[in-house]
């Protein structure tokens, strides 16, 4: 147990508060949340017991904000994958204070993201039989054997990089935590006592994990991907689909990154670890994949554009007319903002990365939703329907009820787990050869 | 050693805990299927030597036969459906038809009659689209159960009783000929023994389609939407016998394609359809009779075509 740096006690002491008695604003925040999320358990049950008609969807607009929640989350989770994957395999010196929060909305949100697909199902109870009557030539089952090797994958790698935290908790006696919670730190923390052999293995596994976890997010979002683009459908049937979603994925998650930063920076008073550098230098990652992003959507439509075939047409017409303003800030402000506030010295603050980062959450979703629902509105053959809502689709209470409630299942998750191992990474961890800084 | 008696009673309460999880479980699936043993409702079933008996519906057990039957199709059929658009004047009998004889709700359509208008200048036609059947289909590749599949007469059958209503067949489908039953209906007769082949009752939160009526044709009878068309619009037939009938005069199905010019829907789109089209031409009714005789709420339906706006 001596094995264990005592530079970890210190920090632990210092960030004591945030994992010993939740204030009153924590708690109050916790019962908000709580509450969100029972509204958004109210409207699933109004789903469950009068049909799917309770929503927006209908014959032609089949998927909604359901699926278009469901790759935003999934995307976010990737994001974080790829961002604490590759910080750590290039043991980037300044990931250290931004790298846990990574994992947490890597994780999190991988729980959440699958919900919503399974929201979309008809028959819930029937769930089973996509392992007992699975078929592998359908795309579902691609993404069911990939995203379950995600959470597992994603889940090792999480508890690989914690467990020296856990291990520092469990040793730190002066702790005022419940003894149900000292036993659950001795449980996790598996005897790791820092010995030199442990040391090893340790780093081993997570690099090893870290590489998995990068290749497993890449083909995870690709084949969420492919479930659009192995369709006719004119909108979705598109070969750089793959790439696209990668990219997009990875940029909303910087995004998210960023917001998270900046509220835990304010809650928990981290400026000393969560400094301007941090910002500027995730920022700078957000300026990279705005570009690619801007790149991908420009190709991706000018070429439904410029042929101006008459299906691909006929979606450029909806998506310039009714979702005009939805694309101008997805596809105009989602990509110039990074490049114009990051780019430019002068307006690299925190505050304006935040801020920017904020826009490009909100575009980057906009995005999924311009090409799940218009794709969905403009049909081979013309939708010809005297009900309104069987042409466009617009959510009902129930879908935003059910989406709030997963924002706040994944803030509620993302306050849990920062009440339970510190945001800040406390044990010091030996680099083994200090390389040459890439990142 | 302490640790370790410590650690005994958590683990033996974990043990405990997955047990009384296991236990609850399977209490459930148990309870849930007794349950169903009581139903109470009666069921009418037709027995082999053909009388018609009425027996609870808890003792109804479709037999496997009847199952591996409907997977499997009609022994050396191959169904095919010729639609003339020349004389298809928007009666609409059709539909009622078959949303009649498949227990469907009024604005559940199984075929559905489009007015289409290819270019500003081309003349418009009425377009009856069932589900096309196709040969190379989509909507059965991306199905995640085998809820949807294709037999060996052609036919792409849905199997209520699989679906999980995950609606991908329905993006996938390039000619929207899917329908999901987004609640439960009144017309969604339970007292009806489920056949996947007439596709009756229909089930909440599943996918169903235009089957070609294949309990009818194991019974070697014409699907309802040909028999109630006043036009004699829909031919009928199997291609390898090459005879299509549409109730009143057969042919040649290979001559009729031939010398109307027939062809497929967005064939361009490589999904191999069984249903063909015969242009437009020299046609019985101009476009205005079907569309002056409509309902208010079925004119509805056409407003943002390209004629209806001209008409004004």
């Amino acid at each position: 147990m001596e094995m264990t740096n005592t530079a970890s006690f210190d920090k632990l002491r210092e960030f004591r508060s945030q994992v010993e008695r939740p204030g009153k604003i924590s708690i109050a925040w916790t019962v908000l949340l709580v509450l969100l999320i029972l509204w958004g358990i109210y409207a699933l049950y109004v789903q469950i017991t009068e049909g799917h008609i309770v929503t927006g969807m209908r014959d032609n607009v089949v998927w909604g904000i359901y699926i278009v929640n469901f790759i935003f989350f999934m995307g976010i989770s990737y994001a974080g994958a790829l961002i604490s994957g590759t910080l750590h395999l290039f043991k980037t010196r300044w990931r250290k204070p931004v790298i846990r929060m990574a994992e947490f909305i890597t994780i999190i949100a991988l729980f959440i993201g699958p919900l919503y697909i399974l929201l979309c199902i008809g028959r819930l109870e029937r769930i089973p039989y996509l392992v007992l009557f699975g078929r592998i030539q359908s795309p579902i089952t691609w993404d069911v054997i990939a995203i379950s090797t995600d959470i597992i994958g994603c889940i090792i790698f999480l508890y690989l990089s914690v467990l020296r935290d856990i291990a520092a908790l469990r040793d730190f006696k002066e702790l005022k935590i419940p003894r149900w919670r000292k036993r659950l730190y001795r449980w996790l923390a598996l005897g790791y006592s820092g010995t030199p052999e442990q040391q090893k293995r340790l780093n081993n596994a997570t690099d090893i994990m870290a590489a998995m976890v990068i290749a497993i997010a890449i083909i995870v979002y690709s084949v969420l991907a492919w479930i659009f683009s192995v369709t006719l459908q004119p909108g979705w049937h598109s070969t750089i689909f793959g790439p696209y979603f990668v990219i997009a994925a990875v940029y909303s998650g910087t995004g998210v990154l960023i917001v998270a930063m900046w509220l835990f920076r304010k809650i928990y008073r981290l400026e000393q670890y969560i400094t301007k550098k941090h910002f500027v230098n995730i920022g700078v990652l957000m300026l990279i994949l705005a570009a690619f992003f801007g790149y991908f959507t420009f190709s991706e439509y000018l070429t439904k554009w410029y042929g101006s075939q008459k299906d691909d047409e006929q979606l450029i017409n909806l998506l310039m007319d009714k979702y005009f303003l939805m694309f101008i800030i997805s596809n105009y402000l989602g990509v110039l903002m990074p490049l114009i506030v990051v780019g430019i010295p002068k307006f690299r603050t925190i505050n304006m990365i935040t801020i920017t980062a904020v826009v490009v959450i909100i575009a980057l979703w906009f995005n999924r939703y311009l090409i799940v629902v218009p794709t969905l509105e403009s049909p081979y053959l013309p939708i010809q329907d005297a009900r309104i809502d069987w042409i466009s689709y617009s959510g009902t209470w129930v879908e935003w009820a059910l989406t709030i409630g997963g924002v706040a299942a994944f803030c509620l998750f993302f306050t849990i787990g920062a009440r339970f191992i510190p945001i800040i990474p406390v044990s010091e961890e030996k680099e083994r050869k200090p390389r040459k800084e890439i990142l | 050693m302490k640790e370790g008696k410590k650690e005994n009673p958590r683990r033996e309460f974990i043990r405990r805990g997955l047990l009384a999880g296991l236990g609850s479980l399977a209490a459930g699936s148990i309870l849930s299927s007794c349950s169903d043993d009581k139903s109470g409702k009666k069921v009418k079933v037709l027995t082999p030597d053909g009388t018609l008996v009425e027996v609870d519906a808890s003792e109804i057990q479709p037999s496997e036969e009847f199952k591996i039957q409907a997977r499997e199709g009609i022994p050396g059929r191959k169904f095919v459906m010729v639609i003339d658009l020349a004389k298809c004047y928007n009666a609409r009998k059709c539909i009622e038809a078959c949303q009649e004889g498949h227990h469907l709700p009024k604005d559940h359509e199984y075929m559905k009659v489009y007015l289409m208008q290819d270019s500003d200048k081309s003349a418009p036609y009425w377009f009856p689209k069932p589900c096309y059947q196709c040969d190379n289909p989509l909507c059965v590749s991306v199905c995640p159960v085998g809820a949807t599949y294709k037999r060996t007469d052609g036919i792409v059958l849905v199997d209520h009783d699989r679906c999980i209503g995950c609606k991908f067949c329905m993006t996938g489908c390039p000619y929207s000929a899917r329908n999901f039953s987004w609640k439960h209906h009144e017309e969604y007769d339970d007292t009806i023994v489920y056949n996947p082949e007439s596709s009756v009752p229909g089930q909440e939160g599943t996918v169903s389609k235009c089957i070609f009526c294949a309990d009818r044709l194991r019974e070697n009878k014409l699907p309802y939407c040909l028999l109630a068309c006043p036009m004699g619009v829909i031919y009928f037939g199997d291609i390898d016998e090459d005879a299509v009938t549409n109730g009143s005069e057969t042919v040649s199905f290979s001559e009729l394609i031939r010398d109307r010019h027939g062809y497929r829907h967005l064939e361009s789109l490589g999904t191999r359809p069984s249903v063909y089209y015969l242009p437009p031409v020299n046609r019985q009714f101009p476009v205005d009779r079907g569309y002056e005789s409509l309902d208010d709420d079925i004119k509805e339906r056409y407003r943002n075509t390209e004629y209806v706006k001209k008409r004004g």
